[in-house]
């Protein structure tokens, strides 16, 4: 009787420590994480300023992902259009699709859907020249050089991720916008007028502001974890294609994830602050 | 059996012991070693006795568990961060794979500590210095305008080189500069170790490496280490005449694959 008791304590304890190690190690990785990003973004007011730095990761991030922005911005205003045109009909609310949409869009699928094809586009890519300069012993140069690496390097791609967020989810709210409006208009023949003043009625700047917001909230994510993962690579071209693979994919989780909290945080601000809508 | 060879150290590591697991395992385990200014010193040993992560040290980029490292007469546990980010302008480093920046050609690569740390020079300025670094190791200006993954391995440590001494260092560091390239091409890059060593007085230079013959032919003090302790110090002549059965063994060794 006692060895059973003695066995099931062990077992306990197993299952405690896998549990609290697993969950001891979560909340160490992620002070970990934030120390990396404060001590680099801290840098930032230091001299030498590296501006041209961040306009040069900015062309990268933002200007080059104009056109894949665009093309997936407004193939999902279409089809989210139609899908919603489809159920619409049904209880015969077809003049709602306009501004069903635009809030969908605006508040959720803007800043998400622009956060995950950047995090997959430039958050990679961040990963894996970081963890490529990090194994050909680019990064040791830049230190013995009297560089100071993570001012050069890291706090620069983060800047300009949270810069540049905003601005392709405002391209993003843009094009999908058009997309619903060809589909709603052109194909399937609803009125311009009913449409355009439907959104108007409905959507205010605070809902554009909203999904702004979180697109930076999504850039400094991204940007912080690939850097992360890209910055701290070992192991040679495996450690990068490992590192690229981590920083994509925890990165995307961590977007979808904290945009259910942004919501809830931005529910509860409006409350405090008397808005509504 | 170590000796002292001079009054005047560059590199001065004073019973550096290293562990990466809080103590249980020591890859260093008391290292003394004083390296005098203008030498150069080459440091040898079996793979694993702890010749990359004594480097690491003199470059700062580890702390020692224990002990102390003075480059200069500076110890460099008293440095900040940030005053050590500066002190570092004080090294030259070729890595074993030259680390020169892939994405800017071979001049921007020479171009860029004088960018960072020179900021008082003019653009023509930086690139005159920068040029005559290039000319001084010898590549072609043909090769200038070129990325790092256009020109050959040799050419790119000799553009690893200039981009060591852009800065007129005052210790040069060679790591492992000749591992991987043909007879050849590691003759090439010992001339010109040699070559910049004689070219400037006052610089220490201290390199690592398996290459035994090199070491014997171009260093004036050699280092060997082993299972993390200095086993020998001593000029060539010194490591022809030890009793030590270890060094004795791998001096033999080496010398039969020159």
């Amino acid at each position: 009787m006692t060895i059973i008791i003695h066995k099931i304590a062990h077992f306990m304890d197993q299952i405690f420590d896998h549990t609290f190690g697993r969950l001891k190690n979560f909340i160490l990785h992620i002070g970990e994480i934030t120390m990396f990003a404060v001590s680099s973004l801290r840098l930032l007011f230091s001299q030498p300023y590296r501006y041209s730095e961040v306009i040069k990761h900015m062309e990268f991030i933002g200007n080059q992902s104009v056109g894949i922005i665009s093309l997936t911005s407004i193939f999902t205003g279409l089809a989210l259009s139609f899908q919603i045109y489809l159920g619409f009909k049904l209880v015969n609310a077809v003049n709602l699709v306009g501004p069903t949409v635009a809030l969908g869009i605006t508040r959720e699928l803007g800043p998400v859907l622009t956060g995950l094809i950047v995090a997959a586009r430039a958050g990679g890519a961040m990963a894996a020249r970081l963890g490529s300069m990090r194994v050909n012993e680019q990064i040791d140069a830049l230190d013995v050089m009297g560089v100071n690496t993570k001012q050069y390097l890291i706090a620069p791609r983060i800047v300009s991720a949270v810069l540049c967020m905003p601005l392709l989810t405002g391209l993003f709210d843009f094009m999908a916008m058009f997309g619903s409006w060809f589909l709603c208009i052109k194909i399937v023949g609803l009125d311009s007028a009913i449409f355009f003043e439907k959104i108007r009625q409905t959507v205010d700047v605070h809902h554009i502001n909203e999904g702004l917001f979180k697109a930076a909230i999504f850039g400094l994510i991204f940007a912080v974890i690939c850097t992360y993962q890209g910055f701290y690579t070992s192991g040679g071209a495996k450690g990068v294609g490992e590192a690229t693979n981590k920083g994509v994919v925890i990165s995307m989780v961590s977007i979808i994830v904290s945009d259910y909290f942004l919501t809830n945080l931005l529910r509860m601000y409006y409350l405090m602050v008397g808005i509504t809508k | 059996m170590r000796k002292d060879i001079s009054s005047d150290y560059a590199i001065e590591l004073i019973g550096v012991k290293k562990s990466f697991d809080e103590g249980k395992d020591f890859i260093l385990k008391g290292i003394d070693l004083k390296i005098p200014k203008g030498s150069l010193t080459a440091i040898i040993g079996f793979s694993g006795t702890g010749k990359s992560v004594m480097l690491k040290h003199i470059l700062g980029l580890y702390k020692p568990t224990e002990g102390i490292v003075k480059i200069l007469g500076k110890d460099l546990s008293e440095l900040s961060p940030d005053e050590l980010t500066t002190f570092r302008c004080h090294y030259g480093v070729l890595f074993q794979s030259a680390a020169l920046f892939d994405d800017m050609t071979v001049l921007e690569n020479v171009c860029f500590p004088l960018e960072e740390h020179r900021r008082h020079l003019k653009k023509d300025q930086v690139l005159q210095i920068a040029q005559d670094k290039l000319r001084m190791v010898g590549l072609d200006p043909k090769h200038y305008y070129k990325l790092p993954s256009q020109i050959s391995g040799g050419m790119q440590k000799r553009t690893g080189l200039a981009r060591a001494l852009a800065l007129d260092p005052e210790i040069l560091i060679y790591d492992e500069p000749t591992t991987g390239l043909d007879p050849i091409l590691t003759e090439m890059v010992d001339d010109l170790i040699l070559e910049t060593h004689k070219m400037h007085k006052g610089t220490t230079s201290v390199m690592v490496s398996h290459d035994l013959g090199a070491a014997f032919r171009i260093a004036d003090f050699i280092v060997m280490l082993d299972a993390g302790k200095v086993l020998l110090s001593g000029t060539a002549q010194d490591f022809f005449n030890t009793d030590i059965e270890l060094v004795k063994r791998f001096v033999t060794k080496g010398m039969k694959h020159q």
